[in-house]
Formats: structure tokens, C-alpha cells, sequence
């Protein structure tokens, strides 16, 4: 399952994408997230995966803002932590 | 009093068959939703009853009410259901439920039974949000998108319309149609700038129907975006109380280029239906 989270509004997209199929739900994105976007869950199908917080869910934009930086950006923390790969970030 | 132009209508509904007096096993849904709550109750997968009123500021007590509204003149009580899933925004809020799912799965599941197995593409267009929703044969969720930030593009945006324009919430979409030609959509996405345009163009000298036209038409574009995000793949199905309005569905089809299908039951029940799926299947696990 490709699960979104985030939202659209009038200044843009801002969705995380996580292939629940590949995550293998070991919660390093969870640990190394500064602002504590992520979480990991039990889902509906009894699936141990990361997602994202209900609370960051609807500001998105900011609480991932830091990591952001316009130039020299680094690598996503959740990215980089992510063995599998799963975590993709639209904007 | 004044006319309420947003409130739609509640009603219960019951299998005229009675198949709950044969039924091996009886399980039930309730989804609980920010503007409308439903209890389907389920008969060994066929449906037997439902009801749908507003949810109302008291969550527990609309939930309850719900399902006895459902029950009513069936002589069943809600004992004898054996296992009940609640879902939708109140979810925690039912004080009978066995389990809580995500309406996103029980939406899934709902369609599936409601559109048949070869929906794959389920639009839930809510009292507040609008979701997503990617789905295989049996019902199970492949990928989904909520828009829950904003209430563009969703029942509650429609209520406000309803309001403004003193139009009774079902005769929308009728009416959105009889214009003399097809306005500009109303160019914000947010329903309180969309409701300040709107006063805009009735000052100007818009007639209404216009008006109602611009909107939905925006309405439609606003959720083909979140859909297109997700990648469209037929067969095409609405739930949810919006799927009812045929202004902004018909302009939806017209922009997707897809015609949804023809659900069996009210497409509003949908997550409750999915929900009493759910406790159907989890029971006969528990069973074994």
C-alpha cells in the first residue's frame, strides 16, 4: 500500500509517500525524525509500518522545513535512515 | 424557524427479505464521520439494515443512536450482533465497538461491495475531507491520499453553498445544470474565499444557478486533482454524501473522462458498510 500523508493547499503539495509493502517497520525514520513526524503503527491489515504523526499530518510544510534548507540541501534524515527505501517526499 | 436549505435528509432503510431472521451471523459498522454518523448492520455479508442521521456534537450518543435507529422494527438489539467495528473520524467515540478500522479500509470495502469487485479507483468525498483511494478485487487499499487539511471539495463546503444561496442541499445539482451557459469555476480552492466570491457574483448580477455551477465545477476540478495525484485506473466509483450530487460528479466524469459506476445502496453508507465487512471477517477469525 502507498500510503500519503500531507495536503494540498493554495501554496502547494506536500505529501509523504510510504510504500508500506517494502517497510519493513524498524522505526530508524521514527528515531532519527526531528520533528517527530514519524511514528510506527499497527495499520488495518495488522502491518507493523511507519507513518506519519496524525498531528504533523496538517503542517507538513514547516515541520519538514528545517531539514529543507533552499541550498546545500543534505540528505532527508528519513531518507537516509530508511533501509528500504520507502519514504519519498513530494516537494 | 428559517429553512434550513443545508440539512439533507436522515432516514433508515431495512431489507424488505428480513434476511436477519436466517442470518448464521449478524455484524455491524458505524461510522461516525464529522457531519454524518451511519450503522449498517450486515447479515452474513448482505446487508440488512442501515440508518444515516447527523452526527451532532455528542459522538457516543449519535453512534448509539445510530445503530438503534438501524435496529428499529427488527426486533433485534445490539447484543445480538457479534462484533461491531467502528470507523470514521468518531471512531474511538463508539462505545459498543469490538475494533476500530480506518475509514480509509472500510471505504475500500465498502466499494468493493458496492460497486462490485472491479472498482479500483474509490473516491470518498465526506462531510470533511476528501480521500483517494486505490483499491484491488478483494477491497484492499493499494495506495490512498486524504486531502484533510481543508474543506474544499467536501459535504461541509456544499452545506455553506446550500446556505448562502437558499438552495435545498439535494436540488444542487438539478440545479447547477440549468444555466445558460457554463460559468467560469470559482477560482479559490478554500471554501471561505470560494463563499466570498460567490457574494461577489450575486452582487454583480449573477443568477444563482450560475453561481451553484461555478462551484461545483470547481469542486469537481479541485478533487480530479487530489485523484490525478493518485493515478486513475477504472473502474471508478464515489462514496460518500457528495457522490449524491450530481453537479459535481457529472462535471467530475466530464473531466475524468471515466463514468463512475452505479452503486447498489446509498453510496453514503459505504464506510459503515465496509466497517460491518471488516467485523464479519475478524469474528470468523477469532472463531477459528
Amino acid at each position: 500500500m502507498i500510503a500519503n500523508y500531507g495536503y494540498k493547499d493554495g501554496s502547494g503539495e506536500y505529501f509523504i509517500s510510504i510504500d508500506t509493502d517494502g517497510c519493513n517497520g524498524c522505526g530508524d525514520c521514527a528515531t532519527c525524525c526531528p520533528a517527530h513526524a514519524l511514528e510506527i503503527i499497527v495499520n488495518d491489515y495488522d502491518e507493523k509500518v511507519a507513518a506519519v504523526t496524525d498531528q504533523e499530518r496538517r503542517k507538513l510544510k514547516y515541520s519538514c522545513a528545517p531539514c529543507k534548507p533552499v541550498s546545500n540541501r543534505p540528505p532527508l534524515p528519513c531518507q537516509a535512515a530508511c533501509q528500504p527505501g520507502v519514504i519519498v517526499h513530494s516537494w | 424557524m428559517a429553512q434550513e436549505f443545508w440539512r439533507w435528509k436522515e432516514y433508515n432503510w431495512r431489507d424488505p427479505k428480513e434476511s436477519w431472521k436466517t442470518a448464521k451471523m449478524l455484524t455491524a459498522g458505524v461510522d461516525v464521520g464529522s457531519v454524518s454518523t451511519q450503522a449498517a448492520v450486515m447479515a452474513d455479508g448482505e446487508l440488512c439494515c442501515f440508518a444515516s442521521m447527523r452526527t451532532g456534537s455528542d459522538s457516543p450518543d449519535s453512534a448509539r443512536k445510530s445503530m438503534e435507529w438501524a435496529l428499529k422494527d427488527t426486533g433485534l438489539k445490539v447484543e445480538d450482533i457479534r462484533y461491531v467495528v467502528g470507523t470514521g473520524y468518531g471512531r474511538v467515540n463508539v462505545p459498543f465497538a469490538n475494533r476500530t478500522i480506518t475509514e480509509i479500509a472500510c471505504h475500500a470495502r465498502g466499494a468493493n461491495f458496492m460497486y462490485g469487485p472491479t472498482v479500483r479507483t474509490v473516491l470518498d468525498m465526506g462531510g470533511q475531507d476528501c480521500k483517494a483511494i486505490r483499491c484491488d478485487d478483494k477491497g484492499k487499499v493499494s495506495a490512498f491520499l486524504m486531502n484533510d487539511k481543508c474543506a474544499a471539495g467536501t459535504g461541509r463546503g456544499m452545506e455553506v453553498f446550500a446556505d448562502l444561496l437558499s438552495v435545498p442541499l439535494e436540488q444542487i445539482g438539478d440545479l447547477s445544470y440549468q444555466v445558460a451557459k457554463e460559468p467560469q469555476p470559482v477560482s479559490s480552492t478554500c471554501v471561505v474565499f470560494a463563499k466570498t466570491e460567490a457574494v461577489g457574483l450575486l452582487r454583480k448580477g449573477w443568477p444563482k444557478n450560475d453561481v451553484l455551477a461555478a462551484y461545483c465545477s470547481a469542486m469537481a476540478h479541485r478533487v480530479y486533482t487530489l485523484l490525478e495525484r493518485l493515478g486513475v485506473e477504472g473502474d471508478f466509483g464515489i462514496t460518500g454524501g457528495i457522490a449524491k450530487n450530481s453537479g459535481v460528479v457529472k462535471r467530475l466524469e466530464r473531466e475524468m473522462g471515466l463514468t463512475p459506476l452505479t452503486p447498489r445502496y446509498d453510496p453514503q453508507i459505504a464506510g459503515a458498510v465496509g466497517a460491518a465487512l471488516f467485523g464479519r471477517t475478524l469474528a470468523q477469525k477469532e472463531a477459528a
